[in-house]
């Protein structure tokens, strides 16, 4: 069976591929394109591990097939700093030491990015509910949600 | 594993035929589903058809006459739109009770109905919406209400070639407004022990005139309940006609014993979901 041929954008730049029709995305992000920054947790949708926006949305990449992206725009966790040097979630959650083993990370990030464009004040309540998608096996979400929270305020230009 | 086909028809008829010509042609919309049953039952498709191309079917339009949704429209769309949330407060809370923020952009409507789990979230609000669904398949469209559609757990009426195209879901009349509720053992991301939906439709005196009740979880298929429905007609929901509600939902329930339940259990949580339920829906509405 011939390999389907892909052309996408990926954090603004485009990339062609190839790849079976039952293939993930996130098969080929990591395993085809070496962007490893995305993680593979349970690879059903069930743990966020694998997050990636989609033309803008949030979705699990783990359960969108690499065939789906011709045209698309993805956007990664490798998108989300900027030359200028980190972005203030991924900053936050450095300063909150809201990680251990770091597997959670990038899809906690990459989920926080789209909470806070939709919403950039939310309570704890909204900011836990968006993210019960995304489990961490190491920390527990406290300090998670207190770099989310504090995110949040430091790009609505809000010292916390 | 051999290659699984992948085709992305940009209209109808091509996804018809597609679906027609093979018993193992499967259609992809939100894929959260599909995917994980090729992954972990190996149930694979000979091809996948991705309607998420064909313009009709990512379309969203709203008007006078209610709202028509394109069937691969995703939750985090549908629960996002302003419009929606407000005229169906109870459709738009039970679609964003369907898995994580992660599976609602992907999660359709089509797909919550078409997967045919008796607990899915969204189809005993649609029903109580009165939603219609709009079927293609290789005789030409068909529209039938979403209560027609699930015949068991896992089964549709779907004929082979056909698929859901959209959903129309007519206004609501003046001083209407529906309510979905659904226990869990948790607080999030679970599935349904019990759903119920409302929707009730009040005079300007604030008595109902018109209700739908439906419930999830508790049968083969989400259920309609006349019975609790007539019970709401011509009151104010006081506790009395809430209650006698909640009895015919109990009555109606024909639940299964399982890990989330058992069925003494489902059928005492369907009366108090369906008095809970009913009092949101008329309090929403009285506020029309």
């Amino acid at each position: 069976m011939a390999k389907i041929q892909v052309q996408t954008t990926i954090n603004g730049e485009t990339f062609d591929y190839l790849c079976d029709g039952q293939q993930s995305l996130l098969s080929v992000l990591r395993d085809e394109l070496g962007l490893t920054g995305t993680k593979e947790g349970c690879s059903t949708g069930d743990c966020g591990a694998c997050s990636i926006t989609l033309d803008g949305q949030l979705v699990p990449s783990c359960l969108v097939l690499a065939a789906e992206a011709q045209g698309r725009e993805i956007g990664t966790v490798e998108g989300v700093s900027s030359a200028t040097g980190l972005h203030p979630i991924q900053q936050k959650f450095l300063e909150h030491a809201a990680l251990q083993c770091g597997v959670c990370t990038p899809g906690l990030i990459v989920a926080t990015r789209a909470l806070l464009l939709k919403n950039p004040n939310p309570t704890e309540a909204e900011a836990r509910y968006y993210l019960a998608g995304n489990l961490c096996r190491c920390t527990g979400y406290d300090k998670i949600i207190k770099a989310v929270l504090d995110a949040a305020a430091s790009m609505r230009g809000e010292s916390a | 594993m051999e290659s699984v086909r992948y085709e992305a028809p940009n209209n109808v008829e091509a996804a018809v035929r597609l679906l027609a010509g093979e018993n193992g042609a499967k259609v992809l919309s939100g894929g959260t589903d599909l995917i994980v049953q090729m992954r972990l039952m190996n149930r694979v498709p000979t091809v996948f058809v991705d309607v998420k191309r064909i313009p009709r079917l990512s379309a969203l339009a709203l008007d006078a006459k209610g709202l028509r949704s394109g069937a691969a429209v995703p939750a985090a769309t549908l629960y996002g739109n302003e419009t929606i949330r407000k005229l169906w407060p109870g459709l738009a809370e039970a679609t964003d009770l369907i898995g994580s923020s992660q599976i609602q952009g992907r999660a359709t409507w089509a797909g919550n109905l078409c997967n045919a789990s008796p607990a899915a979230d969204s189809v005993p609000a649609l029903i109580a919406c009165g939603a219609t669904v709009v079927i293609a398949g290789p005789k030409g469209e068909r529209r039938v209400p979403v209560e027609q559609v699930n015949v068991g757990p896992g089964k549709t009426s779907l004929a082979p070639g056909e698929f859901i195209v959209e959903f129309e879901i007519p206004a609501p009349a003046a001083h209407s407004s529906d309510a979905y509720q659904r226990l869990i053992p948790r607080s999030e991301m679970d599935i349904a022990v019990v759903g119920a939906a409302v929707a009730l439709t009040l005079d300007a005196g604030g008595v109902v005139k018109a209700a739908r009740v439906v419930l999830g979880a508790v049968a083969p298929t989400a259920i309609l309940v006349p019975d609790a429905a007539a019970a709401l007609v011509g009151s104010k929901c006081e506790d009395a006609a809430l209650e006698r509600a909640g009895q015919a939902a109990t009555a109606a329930a024909k639940p299964i014993d399982d890990r989330r339940g058992t069925v003494a259990y489902r059928k005492k949580i369907a009366a108090v979901l369906t008095r809970r339920v009913a009092k949101i829906a008329y309090d929403r509405a009285r506020a029309r």
